[in-house]
């Protein structure tokens, strides 16, 4: 599975939906996932690749880590697999 | 609704916290605007994301306990002992007789013996040692630190302990408060402590991600989250005519409290649940809004916490909102959890006994959403009649006491 399918797996896995159903241009909102979710997400998502994500809930905006659509979010994951599994 | 009965004032106050280990170093450094928040020092802390907290440091439990006791007493009970020692001391109270029987003692806690149970899983664990000390259970468990207030100021009334997360000695002092106020009894030994700054207790925070790395900056545009603490806070609370018939110096007065809960989310904060508690305590304190000249706010630092409260306080209070001030002392102390209400009501204490509101330090950036006089970084002068101190815990539990100027 590539990382994008993965990810995708982890959202549609958290907002309880197929993976067919999670578009890439979908907000997390979109999808119902709310801060608590976000949080359980970015947990798997740091184990299935064992990255380390860097999110504070309390600056979503301010985080290098775009978690503005489910396609930021692949893109931002490929970066951290990219620059931490060097 | 209740109607109050007998009056209940505060007449003996301990405390051992990253401010200080007394009462009076405590209030020395919120009058100063110290910062008691450093880089945590216990094992393993390299491994954390999150390094820094309000810890206890320069403190020697074998100055201040036997070994048999420190074989029994976690670090969160010694804190409590430390606490009751200098609130007994200064309340002149000795517990025999009848006083003895009906007066016990209330803590607030909601970690228990964290430490305890951090060092014990790393031994069977990490270690792959198969016995533990005989003590563990009776060290680790929540209500140890009240037990052993009772066993050593002989308290055999009603004694208990209140975990309500961050609210955990609102309630516990709430509940005290009730005991004294309907007459059950003329004395009661209260307040709360907290120590789960160890390895897993901080790790287990961070999962959260609502901890910050470098500062506690409540209500601050920049802030960027809560920062843990430790310690304790014990107060004496005592029928007012038991307490002026033997001469004792009271500290303040209990005028009321109030509970709610928000029924709505195991973490997000909500406005209507605040506001809430805020009113009753206003209410059972008998006391209009334009009365209340400061509070101590729950104040954590977080994004959610703070803009939630501020509207609460603006809800309730209206136009005397931007009357009235308000304070996070949380930024100089941390925030202590189940003792966090404990340690704040000695900033209570300091605003109506000597006029000193502490302030909320690490105050850089005006947030519109936090539009209230946080008596931003330096402590200020004022003379207030009544003072609210706010607890709004995880699991939408929350308690605000009121208190007045004796």
């Amino acid at each position: 599975m590539s990382i994008k399918e993965q990810v995708i797996t982890i959202i549609a896995e958290q907002a309880v939906l197929e993976p067919s159903d999670v578009s890439e241009d979908s907000t997390l909102e979109d999808l119902g996932i709310d801060s608590l979710g976000l949080v359980e997400s970015i947990f798997a998502i740091e184990e299935a690749f064992d990255i380390s994500v860097p999110f504070n809930a309390n600056e979503p905006e301010q985080s290098d880590f775009d978690i503005s659509s489910v396609a930021s979010i692949i893109k931002g994951i490929e970066q951290l697999v990219a620059e931490q599994k060097k | 609704m209740t109607r109050a009965m007998n009056r209940v004032v505060i007449t003996g106050a301990g405390t051992i916290n990253a401010l200080g280990a007394s009462v009076p170093a405590t209030l020395e450094a919120m009058r100063e605007g110290r910062c008691g928040i450093g880089e945590l020092e216990f094992q393993d802390v390299d491994r954390l994301a999150i390094k820094i907290g309000g810890q206890v440091k320069g403190y020697d439990a074998e100055t201040r306990f036997n070994r048999q006791q420190l074989a029994l007493y976690d670090r969160f009970t010694q804190f409590t002992l430390i606490a009751a020692r200098e609130a007994l001391a200064q309340s002149g109270l000795v517990f025999s007789g009848d006083l003895a029987a009906t007066s016990g003692v209330i803590l607030g806690n909601s970690g228990g013996g964290m430490t305890t149970l951090d060092a014990n899983y790393r031994t069977v664990y990490e270690d792959g040692k198969n016995r533990v000390h005989p003590f563990v259970v009776p060290k680790l468990m929540n209500n140890a630190a009240a037990s052993h207030v009772s066993m050593e100021f002989n308290l055999k009334g009603p004694s208990f302990t209140v975990a309500t997360a961050c609210a955990s000695s609102n309630h516990a002092m709430a509940q005290a408060f009730n005991m004294v106020r309907s007459g059950m009894s003329k004395a009661m030994v209260t307040g709360g402590s907290e120590s789960m700054l160890c390895f897993g207790g901080v790790k287990a925070w961070e999962g959260l991600r609502v901890m910050s790395k470098d500062a506690c900056r409540p209500f601050s545009a920049n802030r960027n989250g809560m920062v843990q603490g430790e310690g304790a806070a014990i107060f004496v609370f005592e029928d007012y005519e038991h307490a002026k018939a033997r001469g004792a110096d009271i500290l303040a007065e209990v005028a009321g409290f109030a509970m709610s809960s928000d029924a709505s989310d195991i973490v997000m904060p909500s406005k209507q649940g605040a506001a809430r508690a805020i009113s009753g305590a206003l209410r059972d304190a008998g006391i209009n809004a334009d009365q209340v000249g400061y509070i101590n706010a729950h104040g954590t630092g977080t994004a959610a916490n703070d803009k939630t409260e501020c509207a609460a306080v603006a809800d309730v209070f209206g136009a005397h909102a931007d009357q009235l001030m308000i304070s996070s002392t949380k930024a100089m102390h941390g925030h202590l959890i189940g003792g966090t209400g404990a340690v704040e009501l000695l900033a209570c204490i300091m605003a109506l006994r000597d006029g000193v509101i502490a302030p909320t330090i690490g105050y850089e950036e005006a947030d519109p959403e936090c539009a209230l006089d946080v008596v931003p970084n330096e402590a200020r002068e004022a003379k207030v009649d009544y003072v609210l101190s706010n607890a709004f815990a995880f699991g939408g539990l929350n308690a605000v006491l009121a208190l007045k100027r004796a």
